[in-house]
């Protein structure tokens, strides 16, 4: 899976890198991939099957569904907001596409329509992005600070899940010859090239991102909103249409994983995707983005999901019990902001104590001439 | 007020009765205003006069209450900055407004990205913004963060800004305020070359001689009126400050008459580090002495390590070498609590940024750092909490509409004011003030001079730092001038003229380049014409 991860290692905010470093430092910088490198090595020497292409391949696929939500997220963070309401979303377009699949009951026409799949997904995307539009609706318009917001769309989404699925699972999504409808599992099942689908669009997503925001006028304005926004807003960046395309961006990348979970599953139950957003918050951290806004790439995003999930997978498969997972996972996230704040402040402190040294000597040589 | 009634075609941009109204106050009372092409237009005025607010309308910023802007004859309304600029509108903010997490050429060209296809031209952009650093002789490298640039270089990256659009009103909101002698002869270099390409420029500064060297029109607004508007040529300095606050600037300066008495402060080799530079040291082994009952004025240009200097004497930044002792208390690794304690308070020299707490009401403020002197056991005694603010607001003059209106209602002057008041209520024995009078009006110029005279009458030791020759020739009792991170002279201001006090701090110009190496054979020279 390196293949994807160091293919965007130069996507740095702006393209500023400085050469001259340490190995240490560079470990450092580079500290959650070096993680990640960690990580497998640890769980390689613990389990003979860690380290084979089926798991690794296996792993990745798990690690797709966060990234891709964490994707999202990363946007918004980058503009210093939050999006809580992605884990709900995973679930509602799953239970959308799940109603229309299993037969869409059409009460005023009196019958029940089969629509094609990819009228299925574009419809369940769309209810991913009319969940994003509330959110940017309430955090530009009505001035909802973004927590606010997205707690609230978090809750009014999964509700609706609930209301639409009368809080029961929709089984067997796989659709019937008969009606036209087959098909909707490629997003989960199949694997072209011998790469689950799930892999195939996190990398296209990435990608797209990756592009989107360091090499477009768009990427420049996000930045931008995220580190002054005042300052971007006097600039003549669109800051409100930015955080309305953040948010509607981030409920699309939610309704992805929403759908290509249901297909896996080959069933959509209203209370899947709980707790992901939190999962998500932590990827797009671990990756070195600031929750006050600004600092944020694409790379750290991804390599931040891998850790999370080979964690996850890790322990589970060298057997360490589920409660020990969960506060494992909890100080793998302090740590690494630990981390984030101390790299800076060891690398400054060495730099000065050396340039201090040189002015001692200085001094020391003219303390004789001068006083 | 003047009105020109007759049909002027040189005239490019023009107010008539150009009103605003914040909530009950009349920021501006219909103010006729007009600009000619390729002059230099000063606006002058006291903070709160309605020089900014006029500006903001002029550039879209904010819209009138009332009135019209006209340009080249025709009525236009400006509905957002944006807009003024693609009518050739812009303006260089007071206040910067940069993105400290993107590079010099992302800010100079954030919203008007230079474009190829649908991606945006790096390089491009990298090329122009070198071309625009060179012209301002500030060679930076283009994709260097913006937050690790010192104020004054932010301050040329928003000049360069608006020198990058192409423009035929330039605002000038306070331009200089950080900038160094060197770079304001630069920045009047670029301003006649503009002017002389049609360029029109409104400028405002509170530096009145550089109004008055180059402006060719000064208009004076007092309490959101125009009072006087007359040809530059025609007026001195004097004319201008009659106008603006109908006093004499001779006032302006305290007498400085103090018999220093026993050593308060003693810093004895002090080595800092850049905070933004780590490999860079802003402080490079200092030694000074500051006498309790004296007003000692620290001057250099940008990058000479004043604020660096001040702010580790507050704890700020952790000193690398030497030592702190004040009276009998060695604050060497004290913590900034810990030195203002032991008596030593800084004002700080970016009022926004590390002066006041927005969210606090202006009585809060001044009682930040003293709040545990009203507490009985773990409650603070509102009412002497309120009086002692009280006392020492009326002692720095606020003016304001009591405790609890909020800090930003406050003008710049007064809101420096709240700052030194918080720090008199700490009952120093060292104040030490960083650029005190850093976009103010003169009038609360000589509030603070004032002030700081008096609290060294009373026997506290003050410690300022300012780029203004005129500050620290007329307001110390003794100046030391700061070049590269060392102290380059010790001079006494009453047989100091201006010529020397450049030449010491220019000594070795500070180049700016990174970590330039410790060089033993070119030490500044340490003269001492102390008596």
């Amino acid at each position: 899976m390196a293949t994807t991860t160091t293919k965007d290692q130069a996507a740095t905010p702006s393209d500023v890198q400085t050469t001259k470093r340490g190995i240490g430092e560079f470990l450092l910088d580079q500290r959650a991939f070096v993680a990640l490198i960690v990580l497998v090595i640890i769980f390689s020497l613990l389990s003979d099957a860690f380290l084979t292409p089926t798991n690794l391949i296996t792993m990745t696929k798990h690690v797709a569904f966060n990234a891709i939500l964490a994707l999202g997220m990363l946007l918004v963070i980058i503009t210093g907001g939050i999006d809580l309401s992605i884990g709900s979303i995973v679930g509602l377009s799953g239970v959308v596409a799940g109603v229309m699949l299993q037969g869409w009951q059409l009460s005023i026409f009196d019958t029940t329509a089969y629509p094609a799949v990819w009228v299925v997904i574009l419809i369940s995307l769309a209810v991913g992005a009319l969940v994003g539009t509330v959110n940017g609706l309430l955090v530009t318009k009505f001035n909802v600070a973004p927590f606010i917001a997205t707690l609230g769309t978090l809750y009014i989404a999964r509700g609706a899940a609930l209301l639409i699925s009368d809080g029961s699972t929709f089984p067997r999504l796989q659709g019937d010859p008969a009606t036209g409808n087959t098909g909707f599992s490629f997003l989960g099942v199949s694997r072209p090239l011998g790469i689950p689908t799930a892999i195939w669009i996190m990398v296209v997503f990435a990608l797209v991102i990756w592009v989107l925001i360091t090499r477009t006028p768009f990427g420049r304005h996000l930045y931008a909103t995220g580190g002054n926004e005042r300052a971007a807003q006097l600039a003549g960046v669109p800051v409100r249409s930015i955080k309305m395309r953040v948010y509607i961006i981030s409920g699309v990348c939610a309704a992805t994983a929403g759908l290509i979970i249901a297909s896996e599953l080959t069933s959509a139950a209203p209370q899947t995707g709980n707790t992901f957003e939190l999962n998500a918050i932590a990827a797009v951290v671990i990756g070195g983005a600031s929750l006050a806004g600004g600092r944020g790439t694409v790379k750290g995003a991804l390599i931040g999901a891998f850790v999370i999930g080979f964690l996850s997978d890790g322990l589970v498969m060298v057997g360490v019990s589920t409660f020990w997972q969960t506060v494992i996972k909890g100080l793998v996230i302090v740590l690494a902001v630990m981390l984030d704040q101390g790299q800076q402040r060891l690398k400054d402190a060495r730099a000065a104590a050396v340039a201090a040294q040189s002015v001692k000597r200085e001094l020391a040589a003219a303390r004789p001439r001068t006083h | 007020m003047s009105a020109s009634t007759a049909v002027d075609t040189d005239v490019v941009l023009r107010a008539r009765g150009v009103a605003k109204v914040y909530g009950g106050t009349h920021a501006l009372r219909g103010v006729d205003f007009e600009v000619r092409r390729g002059h230099v237009t000063a606006l002058i005025g006291e903070n709160g006069a309605g020089k900014s607010t006029l500006m903001k309308i002029l550039a879209g910023v904010e819209q009138p209450t009332m009135g019209t802007i006209e340009l080249d004859g025709e009525i236009v309304a400006f509905e957002s900055p944006a807009d003024a600029v693609s009518h050739g509108v812009a303006i260089i903010h007071q206040e910067l407004n940069l993105c400290g997490n993107l590079s010099i050429s992302d800010n100079i060209f954030v919203g008007r990205e230079l474009k190829k296809g649908m991606f945006v031209d790096f390089a491009a952009q990298r090329a122009a913004t070198r071309a625009l650093l060179e012209h301002l002789e500030e060679p930076l490298e283009p994709t260097t963060l913006v937050g690790d640039l010192r104020l004054g270089q932010q301050q040329l990256v928003e000049i360069a800004r608006a020198l990058s659009e192409e423009t035929r009103v330039l605002i000038m909101d306070e331009p200089t305020s950080a900038l160094s002698a060197t770079e304001v002869r630069v920045l009047f270099r670029v301003i006649r070359e503009l002017t002389a390409r049609g360029v029109s420029i409104i400028y405002i500064s509170h530096h009145l001689d550089e109004c008055l060297e180059l402006a060719d029109t000064a208009v004076v607004l007092r309490d959101g009126n125009v009072v006087a508007q007359a040809p530059m040529a025609d007026v001195d300095l004097k004319w201008i400050v009659a106008q603006m606050v109908g006093r004499d600037e001779s006032a302006l300066f305290a007498p400085m008459s103090h018999d220093p008495g026993e050593p308060l402060l003693e810093v004895d080799n002090l080595i800092v580090a850049d905070p933004d530079a780590p490999e860079r040291l802003a402080v490079r082994g200092v030694t000074f002495t500051v006498h309790a009952g004296e007003v000692v004025g620290v001057y250099g240009l940008m990058g000479a390590g004043r604020t660096e200097l001040l702010e580790s004497l507050a704890g700020r930044n952790a000193a690398l070498g030497g030592s702190v002792v004040l009276g009998d208390v060695d604050l060497t690794h004290a913590s900034v609590a810990d030195r203002i304690d032991a008596g030593l308070v800084l004002v700080p020299e970016d009022r926004q940024r590390d002066g006041l707490v927005q969210a606090l009401s202006v009585g809060r403020n001044v009682a930040l750092a003293a709040v545990n002197r009203f507490v009985s056991g773990s409650f603070i005694r509102r009412t002497e909490e309120r009086a002692a603010v009280d006392g020492v607001s009326q002692q720095v003059r606020i003016k304001a509409a009591g405790q609890d209106a909020p800090i930003g209602s406050l003008s710049g002057g007064n809101q420096q004011k709240v700052v030194i008041g918080r720090a008199l209520l700490t009952r120093p024995r060292l104040l030490v003030l960083d650029e005190p009078t850093r976009g103010i009006d003169v009038g609360a110029k000589a509030d603070i001079f004032a002030l700081m005279a008096q609290e060294a009458r009373n026997g506290i030791g003050v410690l300022f730092a300012t780029s203004e020759v005129s500050e620290v020739l007329h307001a110390c009792d003794r100046i030391l001038v700061m070049a590269r991170g060392r102290i380059s002279a010790e001079l006494d201001p009453r047989t100091t003229d201006r010529e020397q006090l450049m030449a010491y701090s220019d000594a070795s110009l500070p180049d700016d380049a990174m970590g330039a190496t410790a060089r033993t054979d070119t030490d500044s020279p340490t003269t001492s014409e102390d008596n």
